[in-house]
């Protein structure tokens, strides 16, 4: 969109209209200014890549959370289907419910490809029926999600016997763990799945009806999208991150653990909605979505950085949420005037 | 004020300050308003009386609900004076409105559908009972007592939404009376309900009348209008076209046609002079109806709709609200369950069973309600644009043309006088006409075989009004069969071919536009007489 700006300036400087479309961006980099000018540490390029390898989980549910909440829908089920996407992938790669050493190696699991694709059919599956309980049935997503959130921990629990999977073959563990150059794989990952969502946003036939049922699903209908497919895709789409990000979880901490993602959806959302997709629908953007989750990764690095307990943290990251919609909110309206 | 072809209701003058005998109820003095360069209202007069029900009447686009939303504290007037019992005052809200004694009950209604009838009645001053809590059993009490006012025997526990809108409206007048409103204005408040519903209506208002209360009944049907006023205002194009009075009988109809059209076609509606010939038939409707929707209540039912869309015309139908004209529309293009009847389309039977299929055969819709059913308020001109046509602008694995959708618009800028900074502003940053141009460019996108417009220019500047109707005579001149709704009369001649009236969800009549004229079109939607 480079002729906003031009736009813009055509009719009469508005900084606002130019603060607002980076406003995330900004509010991420004075963030970082002030943690850079309070502990030395937090420039350190090791540092930096593991505050990007910790947002790449979070991240990747984010990006399809971001589908979802431009279609005025919200997904509160995605912690608990991580946990079950994790664990399934971890049942088949070690072909069990087993974290005995002697399976350690793959031999006698069905090996990490089988767990991707396992984690990320279940993902888009359990997506797939939340979707279709959303339009079909006509049951609100915040109380379909709100069921799948304790159906899929459940479910979870129900396989795994309550305790934790682990000993994966290291080609697994690689996609957790490893490096290509100095940048760790989930970050590679999560940039790659970033891209992939901006252009599909930003550039497909699918992205604009992404758009449009959520700017105004009446008026899509009318225009002749297929109001129904759309809003079962977005469900297939965080449900399918949902198993890739189990799936890097699992390999990262060599296990698949039945609690795994407890409170995640909130900061999930919390992630897509700082970085400025509206939760009535229509607007956002992949871009805001990377840079929210980058905030409340920052945020929290930089807390621990100087020594803020934990539960401080979730204090202010709680007050960083309500700030930066309430900042959004100002810049609109001031824009708007 | 041209042509008051009945006695002219005296205006008092504006310095009795004491309430007299003579002084009206409520009074308004050379009332005006402007939106920027639009005249809505210009220099309006009128008083209403204790006791009385006075017909406000006017086509659409007169200027009425402006002047109710000056009146109910909505919008301030540009000039003039307001005045009640003689006294001048400055209505700044709503509740300063109903302070005043002055309740408007909408077409939509006000109240709130989750709540029962005793809290709707009684909201924002519920009984409070001696430990500061609310009295449910006084509100109750009173409540009936109240309702039963407006002869409603329901349970004042009953939750709003599970009334009829009948019923809905007798709450909200009851809960006026509560309010000791002295002034009563209602808007349209026949218009959604079925002729018994209307009877038992119009008695509650005579009852009233003669308890002193001064109604304002706004409506767009003559036959209520002449039945239950004492007397009319009659407005045209925002001024006074004049004041009827009821003699020995009711005020006479044709009077009330003649003030409210009473005057050549307008520049404004100036019909565009060339024409092309009516092709062959490319729409046919046999037999359309539909049964009542449940997600819809409101929705009329059609019964057995006939019609002919042919290639290269324009079809005007023209209807009262709620007369089944936007449903007609909904059901041939696939928005709304279709019950009987068929559709042939260019010969062959089509059964669109939604916008989409619709759409994929070539039928648009221009909604009539531009801002819930057609624009997407927050996005840019091209997503508006193009959205209808997605499946045109696609590329492999679905990649957007976006070269091209920019240079399709910027054809359509041109060809429609779009006038817009950019393709990537928002869309609710353009006037309504240009908005309505976005639209219409939405469905030349597919370059549609029948072209649907609801209420063409609702809400459209008066200046890109004979825009818009003269890209309509374009459309049609290029073979596409268009069908336009109007509840405006002088837009249906003016753009029309042919013209079918509607009613109570059956086609009333039919008409070549040159022999139509507005009294001929009221008679047929008003009274349902059979045309010809």
């Amino acid at each position: 969109m480079t002729t906003e700006a031009a736009s813009a300036e055509r009719k009469g400087p508005n900084m606002f209209k130019l603060i607002m479309r980076f406003g995330p961006l900004i509010f991420l980099l004075l963030l970082m200014i002030v943690f850079a000018l309070m502990n030395p540490n937090f420039l350190n390029p090791v540092n930096l890549f593991n505050v990007m390898r910790q947002i790449s989980i979070t991240g990747l549910i984010a990006l399809g959370m971001t589908f979802v909440i431009l279609t005025a829908g919200i997904d509160l089920s995605v912690g608990s289907l991580l946990a079950f996407c994790g664990m399934v992938a971890a049942v088949v790669a070690k072909g069990g419910v087993t974290s005995s050493l002697a399976a350690a190696g793959g031999q006698a699991g069905f090996g990490w490809f089988a767990a991707l694709l396992a984690a990320l059919i279940v993902g888009a599956a359990c997506g797939a029926i939340q979707g279709l309980a959303v339009t079909r049935l006509k049951v609100p997503p915040f109380v379909v999600t709100l069921g799948g959130l304790t159906i899929w921990r459940g479910l979870t629990l129900t396989i795994s016997g309550g305790g934790p999977v682990s000993g994966f073959d290291a080609t697994m563990r690689w996609f957790g763990t490893g490096l290509i150059g100095p940048v760790p794989v989930p970050v590679i990952i999560f940039a790659i799945a970033a891209i992939i969502c901006h252009m599909v946003l930003r550039y497909t036939r699918f992205g604009r009806a992404v758009y449009a049922v959520g700017g105004n699903a009446e008026a899509a209908r009318l225009s002749g999208v297929r109001v129904d497919r759309v809003l079962v895709s977005v469900y297939v789409i965080v449900g399918f991150f949902c198993g890739l990000a189990a799936f890097v979880l699992s390999a990262r901490l060599n296990s698949a653990e039945a609690v795994a993602g407890i409170g995640y959806e909130l900061t999930v959302i919390s992630a897509v909605v700082i970085g400025g997709t509206s939760l009535f629908g229509g607007i956002g953007s992949i871009a805001g979505t990377v840079i929210g989750a980058a905030l409340i990764g920052v945020l929290v690095n930089g807390l621990v950085l100087n020594n803020v307990s934990s539960y401080t943290q979730q204090v202010v990251i709680g007050l960083i949420l309500i700030l930066a919609v309430a900042f959004d909110r100002w810049l609109k309206t001031r824009a708007r005037g | 004020m041209t042509s008051g072809t009945a006695t002219a209701a005296q205006i008092p003058a504006h310095t009795a300050a004491q309430p007299g005998p003579a002084t009206p109820l409520l009074a308004i003095e050379g009332l005006t308003k402007r939106f920027g360069a639009v005249t809505a209202l210009e220099n309006v007069s009128l008083s209403l009386r204790k006791g009385e029900v006075l017909g406000l009447m006017g086509e659409n686009g007169a200027g009425k609900s402006t002047l109710l939303k000056i009146l109910s504290g909505v919008q301030p007037p540009t000039e003039g004076r307001i005045l009640i019992d003689g006294a001048p005052v400055t209505i700044t809200s709503p509740q300063h409105a109903q302070s005043l004694g002055i309740i408007t009950i909408y077409q939509e209604l006000s109240l709130i559908p989750t709540l029962s009838v005793a809290e709707n009645i009684f909201i924002g001053r519920a009984p409070i009972g001696r430990l500061g809590l609310v009295d449910w059993g006084r509100m109750r009490r009173e409540a009936r007592e109240i309702i039963a006012r407006v002869g409603l025997r329901i349970d004042p526990q009953t939750v709003v939404s599970a009334l009829s809108v009948a019923e809905q409206q007798m709450v909200e007048i009851a809960r006026a009376l509560s309010l000791s409103s002295r002034i009563i204005i209602m808007d349209e408040p026949t218009s959604a309900l079925s002729e018994t519903e209307v009877a038992r209506l119009l008695s509650i208002m005579a009852r009233l009348r003669e308890e002193g209360v001064a109604i304002m009944f706004v409506t767009h049907r003559l036959e209520e209008a002449s039945g239950i006023c004492d007397r009319m205002t009659v407005l045209r194009d925002g001024r006074l076209a004049g004041h009827l009075e009821r003699g020995d009988g009711p005020i006479p109809i044709p009077a009330i046609i003649e003030n409210m059209v009473g005057r050549a076609a307008s520049e404004l509606y100036a019909r565009p002079a060339e024409r092309a010939t009516p092709g062959p038939v490319r729409l046919e409707v046999r037999g359309l109806r539909t049964t009542p929707n449940p997600e819809a209540p409101h929705a009329i039912v059609l019964d057995g709709v006939d019609l002919d869309l042919r290639g290269g015309e324009i079809l005007g139908v023209a209807g009262l609200v709620g007369s089944g004209r936007t449903e007609l529309a909904r059901a041939i293009f696939g928005a709304d369950p279709v019950a009987a009847g068929t559709l042939t389309l260019d010969g062959t039977e089509i059964r669109p069973a939604s916008p989409a299929d619709a759409i994929a055969l070539g039928i648009g819709l221009v909604p009539e309600d531009r801002k819930h059913q057609a624009i997407f308020a927050a996005l840019g001109i091209l997503s508006n644009f193009s959205i209808a046509a997605l499946d045109a602008y696609a590329r492999f694995g679905g990649l957007m043309d976006e070269k091209r959708e920019r240079a399709d618009l910027a054809e359509y800028k041109r060809m429609l006088n779009i006038r817009m900074a950019d393709a990537d502003q928002t869309i609710d940053g353009l006037s309504g006409g240009n908005q309505q141009k976005v639209i219409l460019a939405r469905w030349l996108a597919r370059d549609p075989k029948v072209l649907i417009v609801d209420e063409p220019t609702r809400g459209v500047d008066v200046g890109a009004k004979a825009e818009v109707h003269q890209i309509l005579v374009q459309l049609a001149a290029r073979g596409i069969a268009i069908m336009v709704i109007s509840s405006e009369l002088p837009e249906i001649l003016a753009v029309s071919d042919r013209i079918v009236t509607m009613r109570e969800g059956r086609i009333t009549g039919e008409l070549p536009a040159r022999e139509a004229s507005e009294a001929k079109l009221m008679a047929l939607m008003a009274l349902g007489e059979k045309g010809q």
